[in-house]
């Protein structure tokens, strides 16, 4: 099983491995995740340096004995919005760095929040992390296009989470989920400072033991506010006018220059 | 970004425009690219800034009346279809990954080559007035091959019978520059329209200035909506820097020799160049780069 989940991630097909996981499971769990956040908005100002977003969460139906052992593990992610991403690699032609190779992948979030009861490493096998897209290594990098013979993949993939933590937009706090009481637990997650604006998704995901169980999600949009913000969100959404106004402001300037500052 | 910065650089380089009668755009797009600004937004900002620094130009030559309407017109026409060729090019380069290269080597072998020739230039100039030799302008031929051409047209203003295809395929080089490169491209427009197209010296400078309002206008609006490249802000800061330091820059330049500046000017244009050859060499901090495609924003 775990052979046939692998090859689906090195064909970049890793929806229908995760899905396979679940339907193999021949006895249904009685666990659920119950997660709460009191916004589904945040408005963030332009002089924002980053802050701690905290959800609370219950397991239901849980066992006791299991739950006196530590035997669930909970994995809370705040998923920035998606889209493509490539990343390229420069070499050296006739002595000038020339970006050569490329590989493009789909639907990546642009920032990415861990947050876990334990180093996820630890949690579960990866095979079963990678079926649920979960944990910085394990979330789903499929290539676009044409990849060659995919030797290479590993390459970028490591490239692009190396790049996106040491960028700060992936970040992982092993002890970031803490019980509060039997079943009541309290997740800390990273608003980064560059956070994305847009919809993130807050991620929950319950394991027993190893096996994951159980997942919640919520929206949580993320709004940049200020000046800055209407700018940009000018620039994007209404260009044609923006761009006159561009011109217009640069040909009143020079005009009014020339008014003022005229010799005769 | 630090406002102080960017108003800096914005009267520097408009204190050098003023001072030696350049657009400047050839400088603001290499130092934003300096301080970090993403060549693509280096390039159409820096076009932005172009426009308010040749309008106040434009209009002083049209009072005086040293600016051919019809002459600019028929550059014009070349130089939209230049710059929306150019445009193209650029998407074209931004999708393979390609477009910081081509910029940094375009820089590069423009600065060097102007530079260059400006080095030489004022130092034969310099030499001249050291061994007291009369300063002789070589007046060029009156015809050569490019009045060969088809297609004539009297330009009263300037005062000559002239081909349009020439004219057309000049502003059509200067508009290409002008999207790729966010310059006006007046300092290769005005030599070329003095010794290829010989077109009287007194109207060349305001006819160029009026076609280089109208590219870069449209260049601008054309990157806002296809790249989303402008920064209103950062043009803004730099144009208002620009006008102001330009007005002291023609203030100091009519006082000072020319040579002496002119060969100033040369070095910092090489030293620019050599800058961005050298980032081209160097092994960057990290060969891998990361870049989103913006599709779903």
């Amino acid at each position: 099983m775990r052979a046939i989940a692998v090859l689906f991630l090195i064909l970049g097909l890793a929806a229908p491995a995760a899905a396979q996981v679940l339907e193999d499971k021949p006895v249904e769990f009685p666990e659920r995740l119950e997660i709460g956040i009191s916004t589904d908005e945040i408005a963030i100002t332009s002089d924002f340096r980053g802050a701690d977003l905290t959800i609370f969460g219950a397991i239901e139906g849980y066992d006791p004995a299991l739950l006196a052992q530590g035997k669930y593990d909970i994995v809370v992610a705040l998923e920035g919005p998606k889209d493509n991403n490539t990343v390229r690699v420069k070499e050296r032609i006739f002595g000038i760095w020339v970006n050569r190779r490329s590989m493009t992948f789909e639907l990546v979030p642009e920032s990415y929040s861990l947050s876990s009861t334990r180093d996820v490493e630890t949690i579960a096998e990866p095979a079963m992390l990678n079926g649920v897209g979960v944990g910085i290594q394990h979330i789903r990098l499929s290539p676009i296009g044409y990849v060659g013979d995919g030797s290479n993949i590993t390459e970028f993939r490591d490239a692009f989470r190396r790049l996106k933590e040491s960028g700060n937009y992936y970040q992982r706090d092993p002890g970031g989920v803490q019980f509060i009481s039997a079943s009541l637990f309290k997740a800390t997650v990273r608003l980064p400072a560059n956070v994305p604006n847009g919809t993130h998704v807050v991620r929950a995901h319950l394991f027993r033991d190893g096996v994951f169980i159980s997942e919640k999600a919520l929206p949580l949009r993320v709004m940049k506010t200020g000046i800055e913000q209407m700018i940009s969100n000018a620039a994007y959404n209404n260009a044609l006018p923006y761009g006159i106004f561009s011109v217009t402001l640069a040909l009143m300037t020079g005009w009014l220059a020339s008014v003022v500052f005229r010799k005769d | 970004m630090n406002i102080f910065i960017i108003l800096g650089m914005g009267a520097a380089v408009g204190f050098l425009s003023g001072m030696f009668g350049v657009g400047g755009g050839f400088l603001i797009t290499p130092l934003l690219i300096f301080y970090n600004i993403p060549p693509v937004v280096a390039v159409a900002t820096g076009a932005n800034q172009v426009v308010a620094s040749s309008v106040s130009g434009a209009l002083s030559h049209f009072r005086r009346g040293t600016l051919d309407v019809k002459l600019g017109t028929v550059l014009l026409f070349g130089g939209l279809a230049g710059a929306t060729v150019g445009i193209w090019i650029f998407a074209l380069l931004r999708r393979v990954g390609q477009l910081d290269l081509v910029i940094s080597l375009l820089y590069v072998a423009l600065l060097g080559t102007v530079g260059t020739l400006m080095l030489l230039e004022s130092i034969r100039a310099l030499r001249r007035s050291a061994n007291n030799q009369p300063v002789s302008l070589r007046r060029p031929g009156q015809h050569n091959w490019v009045h060969r051409l088809p297609l004539k047209m009297r330009f009263k203003k300037s005062k000559i019978y002239l081909s349009i295809i020439p004219v057309v395929g000049l502003g059509f080089c200067i508009g290409i520059l002008t999207s790729v490169m966010g310059v006006g491209g007046g300092f290769i427009m005005v030599p070329a329209m003095i010794y290829l197209l010989r077109i009287p010296t007194n109207v060349v400078v305001g006819t160029s200035l009026f076609q280089i309002i109208f590219v870069t206008a449209y260049t601008t609006i054309v990157q806002a909506t296809a790249n989303h490249a402008v920064d209103i802000v950062l043009a803004f800061i730099l144009m208002v820097a620009g006008v102001i330091g330009a007005q002291y820059g023609v203030r100091v330049g009519q006082k000072l020799r020319g040579e002496q500046l002119r060969a100033l000017l040369a070095l910092l244009v090489l030293a620019v160049g050599a800058r961005l050859a050298v980032d081209l060499v160097v092994t960057p901090a990290d060969v891998y780069s990361i870049v989103s495609e913006g599709v779903y924003r």
